[in-house]
């Protein structure tokens, strides 16, 4: 791990903790969560993203806006909401891939790491190095298993021995006893939850410091969803994790905050996507602030 | 349903009759008819090349020996032999796959993945280069005569000028096949690549062009099977009809269309038949153009990619 800002964590003051809203009090109810699952003690949260303000348009037309929120390090951050919400489009603007859409715009900040994303000396290439994406669909190279880990680290230039690196990574992503007698075959002959994994497998293997996932469940069974879900509990120990899910079970399983969104009509009769309340996830979905969120997670609407 | 009042025989009828009905005789005939005019259509085009390939295989088999692909032109038709024909359309392929290759591929990348479509010239380009396919092969010639023989570059009637001719011929759809190819890489693909922090031409040259590589040599094929076929621009840059030395890059030359060309417009009679050459040097010609045909299939059944 030689990622320079990893190891600025302990030297970080923790004076910026995530904003917490009126709910703070259910910290007090321990960290015992929805599930049971997960156990985590309070601590001080480092932000990895500070967001404020953003809005993101694309060709003109606003897509999202009024965004802020804190990603915290080594958390499972979700974004839920109904369709058209703009959580994926805000996704995309974390490891900048919305440059790759013409017409796309972003305003307000997005700190990473305390850096603004979209200052004029950050290039966007570097931006991706370290901020990992995983999308919807599997969507494994056209190569075998082995060369489809191996990709990231090579074309980054990463020193070391590639077959400890790509056993590494197919570990990491619990993958590596399935596949480890076949690693010259081609991806595309594995299961869609296997492909997955190795899509994951593939991000971990360049060391991202974040991993950004796009409804990375929603073309899997519910068996293969489980594995992913408890590879992302896993995974939390070393990364953070921005999760945007459709699945509101999903949020509630895995992640520690949540952001839900909304889509709005404007007076001018576009939908833009709003973000209506942020806040640790046992809140989201037991005590929600806001009367929108609350009908959103019980299903009275969406 | 019916809100008629149901009478007993209408219903014993009901009763009978399948579930399902059957369709009506009149649409029963215009179904088999329209069958049957595609398979007419199928059968002539058919029955014609099959035509074609019997006639010139009677007329040309007695020709094929080693003699005849070993030896050099003559005008005593039982001396004559295509060599230097072949050679030459062996050379002409090869200077014109080198030229279509690189800049066919490289434009396509350039259109598919760095023009911007909202900018006039890239949509000029993109328009011009589907027209340049329609253009007739004979004006090609006259292109590669005034600037490549003559002219600018004043190559004289040698193979490149001939080669390089062919492959300005082809270029458009080497062109128009190479962005198909590269169009058919899902974006999914390109994503996971920049996702991955590799730049744009690390995404191309590592994802982008192996996977749209069997497309492409495919195009490739099928172009240069085109050109090989290709007789009036090479008339007018000048290949010569009789060569009795092996070609090279800057020598003068003639190739297979030329020779079919030049024996079929000779008179035969008993002692000097060119007509079957001529049939001869068609087999030759078929075997390659069928050959290079046969690659570009096994090509795309072998590597197609399944996404």
């Amino acid at each position: 791990m030689t990622d320079p800002h990893r190891q600025q964590e302990d030297d970080r003051s923790p004076e910026r903790s995530v904003p917490r809203g009126p709910a703070e009090t259910s910290l007090d109810v321990g960290s015992a969560t929805l599930e049971g699952k997960r156990s985590r003690p309070a601590k001080a949260r480092e932000p990895i993203f500070e967001l404020s303000g953003v809005e993101v348009a694309y060709s003109g037309k606003v897509a999202v806006r009024d965004i802020g929120f804190d990603v915290a390090m080594k958390e499972i951050t979700a974004l839920i909401g109904p369709s058209g919400c703009g959580k994926s489009t805000l996704l995309r603007c974390l490891n900048r891939m919305n440059d790759l859409v013409p017409g796309a715009t972003v305003a307000g900040t997005i700190n990473y790491h305390g850096q603004d994303l979209y200052g004029s000396t950050v290039d966007p290439v570097e931006v991706r190095k370290r901020i990992g994406m995983v999308f919807q669909k599997p969507n494994p190279f056209p190569k075998s298993i082995y060369d489809n880990i191996a990709f990231g680290p090579r074309v980054l230039g990463m020193k070391g021995d590639m077959d400890e690196i790509v056993e590494r990574a197919l570990r990491r992503g619990a993958l590596w006893d399935e596949v480890k007698d076949r690693l010259k075959t081609n991806a595309f002959g594995m299961s869609g939850g296997q492909q997955q994994r190795l899509c994951i497998a593939r991000t971990l293997a360049t060391d991202p410091d974040v991993i950004l996932m796009d409804e990375p469940c929603s073309a899997l069974d519910p068996i293969s969803t489980g594995k992913i879900e408890d590879l992302m509990l896993e995974l939390r120990e070393r990364y953070s994790i921005v999760i945007v899910t459709h699945n509101m079970q999903q949020a509630a399983r895995v992640s520690d905050m949540t952001a839900f969104f909304t889509v709005q009509l404007e007076e001018d009769g576009h939908r833009t996507g709003r973000m209506v309340e942020f806040d640790e996830t046992q809140t989201i979905f037991t005590n929600p602030n806001d009367e929108r969120t609350e009908a959103y997670v019980t299903g009275k609407v969406g | 349903m019916s809100h008629q009042p149901v009478t007993a025989q209408a219903f014993e009828e009901a009763a009978e009759a399948p579930v399902v009905g059957q369709a009506s005789r009149r649409t029963k005939v215009e179904g088999s008819a329209f069958k049957w005019l595609l398979i007419g259509c199928i059968g002539l085009s058919f029955a014609l090349l099959a035509t074609l390939l019997i006639d010139v295989a009677a007329d040309g088999v007695s020709r094929l020996s080693l003699d005849f692909i070993t030896k050099y032109g003559s005008t005593v038709a039982d001396n004559a032999g295509v060599r230097a024909a072949l050679l030459g359309t062996l050379w002409l392929m090869a200077v014109c796959a080198a030229f279509i290759i690189p800049v066919g591929v490289a434009t396509a990348i350039y259109l598919e993945e760095y023009a911007d479509e909202t900018r006039w010239y890239n949509r000029a380009i993109e328009v011009n280069i589907q027209n340049l396919a329609a253009v007739p092969s004979i004006v090609y010639g006259i292109l590669g005569l005034a600037f490549l023989v003559r002219g600018p570059f004043g190559m004289g009637s040698i193979i490149l000028a001939g080669g390089l001719t062919l492959g300005l011929l082809v270029l458009p759809v080497v062109i128009i096949a190479g962005r198909e190819a590269i169009r058919a890489v899902p974006p999914s693909i390109r994503e996971g690549s920049m996702a991955l922090g590799a730049t744009q031409w690390q995404t191309i040259w590592r994802q982008v062009l192996p996977a749209a590589i069997p497309g492409i040599s495919t195009g490739v094929i099928l172009s240069l099977s085109r050109a090989i076929g290709e007789t009036a621009p090479l008339i007018m840059v000048g290949a010569a009809t009789f060569v009795a030395f092996d070609p090279a890059l800057q020598s003068a030359f003639t190739a297979l269309p030329i020779m079919i060309f030049d024996w079929i417009s000779r008179p035969s009679n008993a002692v000097n038949d060119y007509a079957s050459l001529a049939a001869g040097a068609i087999i030759v010609l078929m075997v390659l153009l069928l050959g290079m045909n046969a690659i570009a299939i096994w090509l795309r059944n072998r590597f197609e990619q399944k996404w």
